[in-house]
């Protein structure tokens, strides 16, 4: 099934002993001049790049506080070295987090520090060579940004920080990685990271609605564009047709029937994720964000609700008001964005959704918290409610729920194994490596509860689930959308009499 | 004055230079560089005072060690509040008269001595038996423990293996603080312990021990959760704002 050996999962996560080297040949496909342009990078590796390089290493210096402060404070203390799941999974040294940190950090030490520039050899500082640009380019393609390594560090180390400044140096001097760059342009041109023109969109919400009439007898709606609506919902493009993803959708379609509240999609912003943070590049984050806040303006929306997405939420949560705030034209009575999770939820504490559970009972479920939601951001007005908001909204829909045990799940979670830009097929081995971790966790409370299903709020947790299981002897479908929980066993009141009875 | 005398004083006086300039100039730096983005690890505090009690368990307790590694905790924190106990105690040649808490410390002081030595020696040995430690550590690391290491063991050799002469190191002290230089005891121990407390304090500003100042500069650990809230924004993103209008 695969050219690589695929990982044992034995009973417990083994801490292996690090070897040198074994994923160094493990690098995304390269970037190409039509997808470097419109990002405003270099088509391919300028002539001065190393003096570009440490310019722009200078320049992020400056730019961010994270970068400058957690360049010089690491004291290799080791805590990190364990919690990483490419290290985990792949052994390599370098997917330890402090060693992944020092590839960029041994640079920065030869070029801005007193000890680097004359004692280089006695703290590790390396001139910026071809080479040193080849490990960047593997090993900061083998970091999800996931900020496990962060939680762990006693000075909040991040090295998803380090990953994001060494990925826009990169780009700087026209090393680009394709799979980002690429969904990027997309974005711009089309809206969205899939390259789903409007009239593709149209299609398919059409072919929505009617598939949910057909299986409820409600007609629900699905509206793209629609002016003067209460909600702007912005959702990750792998919703509108990729499996569980577009079983999610439906449940946000039904759930906003419900509360009777309008609400629509836009074309325009027909993408939550926001790649522009994986390759740290501010300016392009910006503009992606920036789509949103048109996208409210020109239909008129009160409120902005976020589908089931990772990396999106924290784009959204964390850095929507920044980038393309203030929102000072919505609604002040909700938080803006809203998750729709805390939508659902806050519906559910409220009394106005009802439920059939048993409409859930052929599944026993667990959750996996996606990295970026558990600790890059928040859900409800209380500390932990990333933890909480999901959670309450699957039992409130299932009878079957097993947590996987702790050190795995909420602040601890482990990343899928295919986030922060990592979601493409030419480095199948480090997705597939890197959900060591997460699947050995999955298979203790399937052989200790007799879990059958797990249910995420990622796009990119969904589509790299739905891929890499098979490796560990799981199913495909085994990886489910909370919100396909939601549509399974939420009551729609206008049901008519005989479907439910049939159904029932 | 003899040569020696002078050396150390002179010592003495450009390593506090070097020693809180260059402090100075880095604690600015890091106070000056602006944080763009709301980054912190989450679950945050959403207040400031909840974030002041995540600082204050994050360097008294070394919260995030304790749930990483509790190996490291243990040396880590016998090391640092050994340490902190030893310097406290070392307050006594630098008062007259001595503060009263600085008195009732002392007993405890002496004791400190061993648990910093016992931290710092497993704090070493974890760079030599646990294979990650090792390929992640520099020959400065080694440096930097024999350099910590040596001045336990001089400060420990002046108490239990050849006593100085107090009175005169005191007033050795406070003349280094009253700016009027005192003769200073010519003995090895405190030669090589006061030597090697000066060169830490000169690697102080350049070397990883910016971790003492920088961690209440973590951006990850010292920010509030309240992105939604409040909007929170760079000089220089805003001047990208205002370009484009």
């Amino acid at each position: 099934m695969a050219d690589f050996d695929v990982p044992e999962i034995k009973e417990y996560i083994e801490v292996p002993e690090p070897r040198v080297g074994v994923t160094a040949h493990i690098a995304p496909f390269k970037s190409q001049e039509k997808f470097q342009e419109p990002l405003g990078f270099p088509g391919e590796l300028v002539d001065n790049w190393q003096e570009k390089a440490i310019e722009k290493m200078g320049d992020l210096l400056g730019k961010y506080r994270s970068l400058q402060v957690f360049l010089d404070i690491c004291v290799h203390c080791g805590a990190c070295t364990d919690k990483c799941h490419y290290f985990l999974g792949t052994e390599d040294a370098n997917n330890m987090p402090v060693a992944r940190q020092e590839l960029l950090r041994k640079v920065y030490r030869r070029y801005f520090t007193f000890a680097g520039k004359y004692f280089p050899k006695l703290v590790g500082a390396i001139d910026l060579t071809e080479d040193v640009l080849d490990q960047w380019y593997s090993y900061f393609h083998q970091c999800s940004q996931c900020r496990r390594c962060s939680v762990f560090c006693p000075y909040g180390i991040d090295t998803a920080e380090i990953s994001m400044a060494a990925r826009e140096i990169m780009d700087s001097v026209g090393v680009g990685q394709k799979y980002c760059n690429e969904i990027i342009g997309k974005v711009f041109v089309i809206g969205n990271n899939l390259g789903l023109p409007e009239p593709a969109l149209a299609d398919t919400l059409e072919g929505l609605e009617e598939e949910v009439e057909e299986d409820t007898g409600v007609k629900v709606r699905y509206p793209l564009d629609e002016k003067g609506a209460d909600i702007l919902l912005v959702t990750p493009s792998a919703d509108f047709f990729a499996e569980p993803h577009v079983d999610g959708l439906i449940g946000y379609g039904k759930v906003f029937h419900e509360a009777g509240v309008s609400w629509t999609l836009s074309s325009k912003a027909s993408e939550a994720a926001n790649f522009g943070m994986f390759i740290g590049s501010y300016e392009n984050m910006r503009r992606i964000a920036l789509r949103i806040r048109e996208a409210a303006l020109e239909l008129g929306v009160k409120r902005i609700v976020f589908g089931e997405c990772g990396h999106a939420w924290r784009v959204a949560y964390s850095f929507l008001n920044t980038l393309a705030g203030p929102f000072d034209f919505l609604d002040p009575n909700y938080p803006v964005p809203q998750h729709i999770c805390e939508f659902t939820y806050n519906l559910i504490q409220e009394g106005k959704l009802k439920f059939d559970k048993s409409e859930n009972d052929h599944m026993r479920l667990t959750f996996h918290d996606s990295c970026n939601v558990a600790r890059a951001s928040r859900m409800g007005n209380f500390e932990g409610g990333q933890f909480v908001i999901p959670r309450e909204v699957i039992k409130a829909c299932c009878n079957h729920y097993f947590d996987m045990e702790e050190d795995t799940t909420e602040e601890a979670t482990f990343c899928c194994g295919g986030g922060g830009g990592l979601l493409t097929d030419d480095i199948m081995e480090i997705r597939v490596k890197g959900a060591l971790p997460r699947m050995q966790a999955l298979k203790h409370v399937v052989e200790e509860n007799g879990v059958t299903h797990m249910a995420a709020i990622c796009a990119i947790c969904k589509s790299q689930f739905s891929k890499v299981m098979p490796y560990y002897g799981f199913t495909m479908d085994q990886i489910v959308s909370v919100h396909q929980l939601v549509s399974n066993a939420i009551i729609l009141s206008d049901a008519p009499a005989e479907q439910e009875a049939a159904e029932g | 004055m003899s040569i020696v005398t002078t050396l150390y004083v002179v010592l003495f006086y450009a390593a506090t230079v070097i020693l809180v300039g260059g402090l100075v100039m880095r604690i600015k730096k890091y106070a000056q560089t602006p944080a763009p983005l709301k980054i912190p690890t989450m679950p945050a505090p959403l207040t400031e005072t909840g974030v002041a009690m995540r600082m204050f368990r994050e360097v008294a307790f070394f919260e995030s060690l304790f749930k990483s590694n509790k190996w490291i905790w243990i040396f880590g924190y016998l090391f640092h509040f050994g340490m902190l106990l030893v310097l406290l105690r070392h307050l006594r040649y630098f008062t007259e008269p001595v503060w009263f808490w600085v008195e009732w410390i002392q007993p405890f002081g002496k004791y400190a001595a061993f648990a910093m030595l016992a931290g710092l020696l497993g704090l070493w040995a974890r760079r030599f038996l646990v294979a990650r430690v090792r390929y992640i550590t520099t020959p400065s690391d080694h440096l930097m423990l024999a350099l910590l290491v040596g001045i336990v063991l001089s400060g420990l050799g002046m108490k239990y293996i050849a006593h100085t002469d107090i009175i005169s190191l005191k007033a050795f002290a406070l003349g280094l603080l009253h700016f009027s230089p005192q003769p200073l005891p010519e003995d090895a121990f405190l030669l090589v312990h006061l030597a090697l407390v000066a060169t830490l304090m000169i690697v102080f500003p350049i070397s990883k021990l910016l971790h003492a100042p920088g961690v209440f500069f973590s951006p990850t650990r010292n920010q509030v959760d309240n992105a939604r809230e409040k909007r929170h924004i760079a000089p220089w993103a805003q001047q990208l704002e205002a370009g484009e209008r």
